[in-house]
């Protein structure tokens, strides 16, 4: 039996709402976002002077900002779920004052020490994604509460003081540099740069440049829309000398730091997990139609509870390596890294009703706050004008989601 | 009590595609209690909501008069100015706030912008006593079950003057003992001078209270009987809302049915709301392969319910009963064990709780049956877009691509991406639900080609639908649902739109 209504006589079909595809797809919603992040930094390069490009200070950007990026990870994963985490921060200071007392007081060896505290703050998340998914109270209470909670704990732990200093492999992952195993190369008139990141960067870029083909290969051979091969090569030519001159910059500073090493796997990870993994597709499915995804038949709970397990290591791992940084676990470390975190998975395109959002948008939207930050305190700006103007980007970021939403036409939500 | 009160002249209603109503008229005389009937869809809230002004004046054609003047309204304000309220279906309550708040909702007993709340209690408990409410007017609204709830809002009703009452389905969440205070207080208010108009599918209640009746059909009207000088009867009364003949809107289809595949005994349910109250009691039913089974069923009579509560226990607490699948017990104590079953469930609310409408195609043809998709939790995306399209194309689905988003597609094709999504999981049984509902009339047409190709596949088909002819057209046998219980079954041969509706309103005794 056929199901063409033509071929029965059958009332006429509704009139097709089919366009021809469009040759070139842009998306404001997902590509505003690096758009944004490119003015911004060369805004602030030549307010400047150039000072921001520098390379120790592209090494300081990323060094001084690892924690909250990797915070921002986790946190855009249980915002796409629909949730919010406000304990991050205080997570963050309890775990690096458990990873003292065992590293500093009991002399744990650093690489147990450091499995430990990565397994407490997974304890710590199971706790927090237990009253959320299977009580049913909603997140930003639970997370309220764990963020006093969590707070008094550190201060029970450590009292009124920091605790330190740190073994010097935790050291070295915080705010060390891969070793110059292969000596310098000269760059002309750059002067000297390490070999070994040199070739990483190589690396990187090509093997960003493989995927892609191969990715965009593949979708022609499923008959799917692609860029045309000179846009394709323009946004790939794009984003290899972006990272290229990155990484000189580096190589001509202190070679590539370890947490940058670090945040780039995490970022391929769950950029992986999300896009490509069920459990990934799940965590959309529950953010998009939390109904829809029950009757479809993902375990919702489980799910919600998985997300805050992940978040409670992510903030483990971001608060060894915060204390490691500053070379001891202080009562007050973290405070309001939670809303640094949030901030950033708003800025990077996460939707404030869930089911929206990437991991490589929260990065970037994380780098965004970095780079004014770093940006402003270099002319000189005072503190409070910083906070001013992240604040207005956050509400400038959500405003710009919202109005390309209404624009786009009426999709309500579910 | 002979002069005409509202006069309705006319009545037409049009929305984008469809004409809700068309020259329907309707006289309802002083101090009456006036029915009016019809089948789901046959327009009678739509006309309804043209009397009380919320489809403005200007949004339709014809004319209103009320008392002999004529009514001109813009807003749901300038209606209750003239005495005219309506009760809606779904309560318009606030459950956090107290009766007595409930009652003056927007309409305070206040001085000088302060609540004057001794007269607003005060005034309030003597509403209650009129409507027979035995509670305490500070008592919050959620703390009282539906049927005083109701009365509340009649208190509601009373607090603002009315002198003509419209009831919307008003006893079809109430149990029996609700239901009968709720028709004596209609009686008491006619005593008062209060008019009434009342939507009600329960034809034995119409039987008993309402002075007239106007039948309403396809946004026609078709009638307006006397009770008493046409000695109307409830056979009378489905003889008007059914009278029409079923056009050729549906393909032909020849049926292959083979073994039983999915048996439920004895299945009964409670409302997760009211622990007490029983959706579903006692049903039986059995569905072949390759068999198309209808279950036809009044708004309230617990069909979804029924269908919900089989799939993964997804409503209602307190379930009891067997499912049989092959001839072998299951248990089903999730959505999971359902799809792993082979048990599929097409809901009758695709936006709420069918599709993630900010998500494309692909990803909600996947959403149920994602791990065919993958190996050790990974994704095959490449596939993923390879079935997706496969749907796009069997299915008709007509998208700019599989990568286009959900909520931008219209009705018909929503539905066949949530028929694609329960196909794709390979089930034996699928339970949809309204299938057609909010469908154009091709894209309908469309999807019964698909339902009559799955049976032909082996797979036994439950539809449920409001629709009678649908039923009668599609199916191969129909089970009648009232009050959450099976009333009566008909092979195709032997079903009647009249002999299902009197099935679908039949009382318990």
């Amino acid at each position: 039996m056929s199901t063409a209504p033509t071929d029965t006589g059958a009332p006429p079909a509704a009139p097709l709402e089919v366009k021809p595809p469009r040759r070139i797809s842009f998306n404001p919603r997902q590509s505003g976002i690096y758009v944004a992040f490119a003015l911004i930094v060369v805004l602030f390069s030549f307010l400047t002077g150039g000072a921001l490009l520098e390379p120790q200070n592209i090494s300081n950007i990323i060094v001084q900002n690892s924690y909250v990026l990797i915070l921002a990870i986790g946190m855009i994963l249980i915002i796409i779920a629909g949730h919010i985490d406000l304990s991050a921060g205080s997570v963050v200071a309890l775990t690096g004052a458990i990873a003292a007392v065992l590293m500093v007081n009991l002399h744990v060896p650093w690489p147990l020490a450091l499995i430990i505290t990565l397994i407490a703050g997974a304890a710590i998340g199971a706790w927090q994604g237990y009253w959320i998914a299977y009580f049913g109270i909603p997140a930003f209470i639970v997370t309220l509460a764990g963020m006093l909670a969590f707070r008094a704990l550190t201060l029970s732990v450590l009292g009124n003081q920091g605790i330190g200093p740190f073994p010097d492999p935790i050291r070295t992952l915080s705010n060390g540099f891969t070793d110059g195993y292969l000596g310098n190369v000269a760059l002309g008139p750059l002067g000297g740069a390490d070999l070994v990141s040199l070739l990483v960067g190589i690396v990187a870029v090509a093997g960003i440049g493989v995927t892609q083909w191969r990715k965009r290969s593949a979708r022609m051979g499923y008959l799917q829309e692609v860029d045309p091969l000179p846009l394709f090569l323009l946004k790939f030519g794009g984003a290899g000398v972006i990272v290229l001159c990155v990484v000189v910059q580096l190589a001509r500073f202190k070679n590539l730091p370890w947490v940058l090493v670090l945040l780039t796997v995490l970022v391929l990870a769950y950029s992986l997990v999300m896009t490509r993994a069920v459990f990934g597709r799940h965590i959309y499915a529950v953010g998009g139609n939390l109904q829809a995804a029950t009757l479809s038949g993902v375990k919702v709970k489980s799910v919600t509870f998985w997300i805050f397990v992940n978040m409670g290591v992510l903030a483990a791992l971001a608060g060894v390596i915060f204390a490691g940084r500053l070379n001891q676990a202080g009562p007050t470390a973290g405070n309001a890294f939670e809303l640094d975190a949030i901030a950033a998975a708003f800025i990077g395109g996460a939707a404030v009703q869930g089911g929206v959002g990437k991991v490589v948008g929260a990065i970037t939207g994380g780098l965004i706050m970095a780079v004014i930050n770093n940006g402003m305190s270099l002319i000189g700006a005072p503190s409070e004008r910083v906070m001013l103007v992240k604040g207005l980007v956050l509400l400038a970021a959500v405003a710009f989601d919202v109005w390309t939403k209404r624009r786009t036409g009426g999709l309500k939500a579910g | 009590m002979t002069d005409t009160m509202l006069r309705m002249n006319t009545i037409t209603k049009t929305f984008p595609g469809v004409k809700a109503l068309q020259d329907v008229n309707l006289s309802v005389r002083r101090g009456e209690i006036h029915a009016i009937c019809g089948e789901n869809g046959a327009g009678k809230s739509t006309l309804m909501k043209v009397l009380s002004g919320v489809y403005p004046h200007g949004s339709y054609e014809g004319e209103i008069s009320l008392d002999g003047e004529p009514c001109e309204f813009s807003a749901i304000r300038d209606s209750e100015r003239r005495g005219i309220v309506i009760i809606h279906q779904e309560l318009a309550l606030c459950p956090q706030l107290s009766i007595a708040e409930n009652i003056f909702l927007g309409n305070e007993r206040a001085s000088s912008g302060l609540v004057d709340w001794n007269r607003t209690n005060h005034e309030a408990a003597e509403l209650l006593r009129r409507v027979g409410l035995r509670e305490n007017p500070v008592t919050p609204v959620l703390d009282i079950g539906v049927g005083k709830q109701q009365l509340v809002e009649i208190a509601k009703a009373l607090s603002k003057k009315v002198s003509l009452l419209i009831l919307d389905e008003p006893t079809a969440a109430l149990n029996d003992d609700d239901s009968a205070h709720l028709l004596e207080l209609l009686r008491g208010l006619k005593e008062d001078g209060v008019t009434s108009v009342i939507i009600s599918h329960k034809l034995n209640e119409i039987a008993e209270i309402a002075d007239s009746i106007t039948i309403l059909r396809d946004g026609r009207s078709i009638e307006t009987l006397d009770m008493k000088a046409d000695h109307v009867t409830e056979d009378r009364i489905i003889s008007g809302m059914v009278g029409r003949d079923l056009e050729h809107r549906f393909p032909p289809h020849d049926p292959h049915i083979g073994d039983e595949v999915l048996r439920i005994e004895d299945w009964t349910v409670h409302s997760p709301v009211q622990h007490d109250r029983i959706v579903v009691d006692k049903a039986n039913l059995t569905l072949k392969r390759g068999e198309i089974v209808g279950l036809a069923g009044l708004m309230g009579a617990g069909r979804t319910e029924l269908a919900m509560s089989v799939f993964g226990r997804s409503y209602g607490v307190g379930i009891s009963g067997r499912i049989i699948k092959d001839g072998k017990e299951i248990e089903v104590k999730n959505v999971g064990d359902a799809i792993a079953h082979g048990i599929a469930y097409a809901t009758e609310d695709r936006k709420r709780y069918g599709l993630n409408l900010i998500e494309d195609v692909q990803r909600n043809v996947s959403a149920a049956g994602l791990r065919k998709l993958a190996r050790r939790g990974w994704v095959n995306e490449h596939e993923e877009h390879r079935v997706a399209n496969e749907f796009r194309t069997s299915m008709n689905i007509k998208a700019p691509s599989v990568m286009s988003v959900t909520g931008k597609l219209s009705g018909g094709n929503q539905q066949k991406v949530v028929l694609s999504k329960w196909i794709f999981t390979d089930p034996d049984v699928l339970i949809l639900d309204e299938p057609t509902r909010g469908i154009d009339v091709g894209a309908k047409y469309e999807i019964y080609s698909i339902i009559n190709r799955l049976a032909d596949e082996g797979k036994a088909v439950l539809v449920i639908s409001s629709e009678l002819p649908e039923l009668l057209g599609l199916c191969d046998r129909i089970y009648a649902l009232a009050n959450g219980r099976i009333t009566g079954e008909a092979a195709r041969a032997d079903a009647t739109q009249e002999g299902l509706m009197r099935y679908m309103t039949r009382e318990q005794e």
